[in-house]
Parts: C-alpha cells; structure tokens; sequence
C-alpha cells in the first residue's frame, strides 16, 4: 500500500504541519511502511467486543464544577512568546 | 559512596556515615567529570540540589526526615520541574520552565529526595533507542557504541554508570523496561492509574504510566512507595490505597506459578538472551516456584495495534504545541496558519512528525473505525489473553526485548524495525498491567533483562520476585568497565 502526495498534503495541513516537498517521497514511504504494519490488525476477529477506552474498563470521574485551583495566568504569561494586555498575541487574523 | 544502593545510602544517612551535603557533591562531580561521554543528562541542578541537600541534613539532624530525605535522583525530563526547564527531549520545549512540579515531582520532593537533575530521553518519549532526542543519543555505559534503549534511556544509563542511584522514568511501549534492560538496571512500570500522569508531558494518555528505576528491586520498592498515590488531578489515576511495596520483601517464593508465554520465546529472540532468560527461570524452580507454560495468542497484534494507538493519541496530544502559549515559536510568521505549519516543523523533530502523521491518518475521516476503532477492540483481545493467564498463574515471565543493546543506527532507516524492539513489553501497556525488568545475564558484554508481568496492582509480588531472584544472583551487581 503506498500513500499518494496529495495524502501527505493533506495529512501535514490537518496536523498544521509545513511538510518541505523534498521529503514528501520519503515520508510516504515511512508511512507507508508503518500502515503496512498496522494492516494485520484487519485480520483479527473482533466482533461482538466493545473498544477498550481505559486499560481497566474504568469510566470517567467527574468532578464537581467548582473552582478549585488558583489563577496562574501571570506564570502562565510569563513563558509565553507574546503576550499583551493578559492576552496571547498571534499574527492578525481578520482584517 | 556511588556503588551503595538507596537502601543503603539511607542507612548511612540515618547513622550519619555520610551527610545528604556529601553525597549530593559526589555525584555532582561524578555527572560533571563522567556524563559528557554518556550525555544522559539534559539538564544539571547544582545549586538547587545543594539547596535541597542541606535541608535534608538539617531534618535528619532534627530527628524528623521523610523516607527518602537527603537520597539524590534524576528526573526522566518529561516530568515537570518549577524554575527548572523541561524539555521532553525536543527543541520545541528547549525553552519551556514550568511553573509548577508534577505531581511525581512533588511527591519525591515531599519525602526529601535531592534533585541532581533532568534526564536525556528520546523526544516526547517517542523512541527505542534515545537517538531521536534534540540533545545528541545518549550512549550506553556497557558500549559507548551502542544505544542504552528508550525512550528512557538517560535514566537508565545514568543509574548504569553510577551518576546516581535512583531515577524516574516513563514508560508507554516499554520505555522503562527496555533500556532498564539495556543497561542493565532494574525497572517497574506500575498497573495503569497507580502513578499520577499530572504534569507529565503527554505522549499516549491511554498508555502512559510512571514509576521507578534504581539498581534493586528493593530500592524500586522504595521509590515506588513514593511516587505512587492517588491524584485528584488526574483524572484516570485509581483511587486505591498504595500498599507499602517493601513490606512483602522478605516473602518466599514456595509454590509461585510462574506463566511462560510461549509467543515470547519465538522466531526473533537472541539465543543468548534466550539462555540467559531460561537459566533465570531455572533459578526460580530452584526457589521454589513452579514454571507454568501458557499462551498469549493475540501477542503478534501487539505491535500493530500499538502504532495505531499510540501515534493516533499522540497528534491529538502534541496538538497543543502551537507556539502561542508556551515553547517554540517561529520567527516571522506571516500569518496564523504559517504560524501553526512552521513551529511544528521546526519544534518537532522527524520521528515525531511522522507519529503525528500516522496518528492523523488513522483518525481521519473514512478512517476511524477501521484503524483506531479497531485497535481499541483488538487491545480487549490482548487484555482478555493475560486475564485468562492470570486465572493459572501468578507471575509471567519471559525476555524484555528480543536482544540485547544494538549498535547507533543499526535501526534508523526502517521505523518497523524499531518498533518489533518492543514486541515484549508494548502488550501490557495496552492491557494496562504491571511489568518489571532485572538484570539477568550477559550476551557479549552487554546485559540482558528477564521481564517480570504481574496482575493489576500486583507490584508488591513482582518486586518481591524480583528481590528474591537478586538475594541468589549478582547481576544486579555487575558494573560497567570502567565504572567501578
């Protein structure tokens, strides 16, 4: 099974990757390899189970929607790239 | 000093042989005049560990000193550290400084534990061999050149080289177990939800467990103790008293059952390591314990389920590295979208990026059910084989990687050969359990570890079994050439 360029491309734009041309036949390759791999799961008789989502079969807690943690913003801030007014700045995106 | 275990080293500290001050410098000087040749740290700690070891003396000398009060370790560098930086072995976090301790972190720094520093690891714990890190492979004490395993590789070859005694480590495919193996140290990973996965960095959250490394199972014990509780803030954490792992230490082996899956002693396995494994269980029989053949017949699905799994919840995780809030960010961006492209490029490194890749294949639409829909259903299958094995046995037993530690890029060009390194211990993660590796013998000069799998919460056995196996044997013991 090999994956097309066109797969690559839009894999890297949904992952919000910048995947360089150059590489592309390489990475196909890779990937394909690896699905290869993981095709031999189709061959496993799985029918009538459930997926298993926690390694214990253990549901979700829940916890009460009460505050409960301190406000860290300005520690938070602190290791951001760009910040402004207790905001995160990224390049304008509407006009 | 440095050949003395924890458990040792904390009765020296108790009878005041030694200070935690004197021991924290000598393995300072240890990790500044010996680790450039086996890079298994990212980061150093002096000033704090110096800090830290003063105000453990201080508390022993008091009278009131928490477990492991004045013992120095190593942090696996994808637990965060408050004020320390915490890389994940990627340039994308080679700026990030937490500002807050894990909650392992806290947990050790409660008990009294120095931080010497942060260990090398393959990046974002994606790795089998600690050649993807962005800080350079780490090499193995035992052969400079060959790789310690991964993606806890500096833990281990710290532990191997004797820069410290004890380290914490992550493992999602094996990544305690197998460089524990390689470098000839011994390694738990804890049942799934024992150990709090609050503040350390997400690979596969499904997969994801904590826990110790150290040279003894007995000191494992220890540290297990106190890593391991119960954490509100992780939400998949179990809520379950932790037993004290050390109690049953001295418990006998008479009438053990011990299982011998029949798939790990297959097609792949090293004869060394094979000999060396089943000259291991003999030594079991001779304790008293009764070897059990059994069948795990979904073992050879491991693998593949695995690398849908794990790369499908690893794009969902890294997806948070954007180069808004915290780590790399490129320069100039022309807009959001080249943003986003370009830090990820840029920040990830090329493993990581294929995961990501692979991961949003099996997620993506037309996709889903045939690749991580089914994956979940065949880790039933998995779980199912060891539940129907622990209904004989109480242990399993058997190697912890088909051979022992191979040479730099003797793996790099193809991933999937990469990936059958952890053919042995990816299955428990996907079930959940407990598993353990011990030095058990030697193939070329290079170590070889016997794998331990217990039933859920069944740790205290499993080092018990591995503690008795290292009362008869000195593998444990063996050190590198040159390290003595």
């Amino acid at each position: 099974m090999s994956i097309e360029k066109q797969t690559i491309e839009n894999l890297a734009t949904l992952a919000r990757l910048a995947v360089d041309d150059k590489r592309v036949d390489e990475i196909s390759q890779r990937l394909s390899s690896v699905l290869e791999l993981v095709d031999q799961l189709q061959a496993a008789d799985t029918s009538g189970l459930s997926g298993l989502d926690h390694p214990l079969n253990e549901t979700q807690r829940l916890r009460e929607d009460e505050v409960n943690k301190p406000n860290m913003r300005e520690a938070f801030q602190a290791i951001a790239p760009d910040t402004e007014d207790n905001l995160y700045l990224v390049p304008k995106v509407i006009d | 000093m440095h050949n003395l275990t924890i458990t040792e080293l904390i009765d020296g500290l108790k009878n005041r042989v030694f200070s935690s001050t004197e021991i924290t410098q000598h393995f300072l000087a240890r990790i500044r005049n010996l680790d450039s040749e086996f890079n298994s740290l990212i980061t150093l700690t002096e000033n704090q560990a110096l800090k830290a070891a003063k105000t453990a003396d201080q508390l022993i000398a008091a009278g009131n000193a928490p477990e492991l009060c004045g013992v120095p370790i190593v942090h696996k560098d994808i637990f965060c550290t408050e004020g320390v930086r915490t890389s994940c072995g990627s340039k994308m976090l080679d700026n990030f400084v937490p500002p807050y301790n894990a909650t392992v972190v806290e947990n050790f720094r409660s008990s009294g534990a120095v931080m010497l520093g942060k260990t090398n690891m393959d990046e974002f714990a994606m790795g089998s061999s600690n050649e993807t890190s962005f800080y350079g492979p780490v090499k193995n004490p035992w052969s400079t050149d060959s790789v310690p395993g991964g993606s806890s590789g500096g833990s281990a070859a710290a532990i191997a080289a004797r820069l410290a005694p004890g380290a914490t480590a992550t493992d999602t495919g094996g990544s305690i177990r197998q460089p524990a193996a390689l470098c000839g140290i011994t390694g738990l990973k804890p049942t799934y939800g024992r150990v709090s996965r609050w503040g350390m960095i997400a690979f596969a959250s499904s997969l994801d467990q904590g826990g110790p490394m150290a040279r003894t199972a007995e000191d494992c014990a220890l540290l297990l103790n106190c890593m391991a509780s119960y954490d509100d803030k992780d939400s998949t954490c179990i809520d379950r008293p932790v037993p004290n792992y050390s109690a049953h230490l001295g418990d006998s082996l008479k009438g053990l059952r011990i299982g011998i899956p029949k798939e790990y002693f297959s097609e792949g396995l090293n004869s060394g390591t094979e000999q060396a494994v089943r000259a291991s269980l003999a030594e079991y029989e001779k304790l008293g314990a009764k070897l059990v053949e059994i069948s795990l017949p979904n073992t050879g699905l491991s693998v593949p389920a695995y690398y849908v799994i794990a790369p499908a919840e690893s794009s969902a995780n890294l997806s948070r590295f954007d180069g808004v809030r915290y780590g790399h960010r490129c320069n100039d961006p022309k807009d959001l979208e080249d943003l986003y492209r370009r830090t990820r490029a840029e920040g990830f490194g090329d493993e990581v990026q294929r995961r990501i890749l692979i991961g949003t294949y099996c997620l993506s639409a037309g996709y889903y059910d045939a690749y991580y829909g089914k994956a979940q259903q065949v880790r039933q299958l998995i779980r199912q084989d060891f539940i129907q094995a622990f209904e004989k046995v109480d242990l399993i037993m058997g190697p912890t990687c088909p051979s022992p530690a191979f040479k730099f890029g003797a793996k790099g060009n193809d991933p999937v050969a990469m990936y059958l390194e952890d053919i042995y211990t990816i299955s428990t993660n996907l079930a959940g359990l407990p598993g353990m590796s011990l030095p058990c013998g030697m193939v070329d000069n290079k170590p070889v570890g016997l794998q331990i799998i217990g039933n859920y919460f069944d740790e205290a056995r499993m080092l018990n079994a591995a503690h008795q196996f290292q009362q008869v044997t000195d593998w444990h013991q063996l050190a590198p050439a040159g390290i003595e």
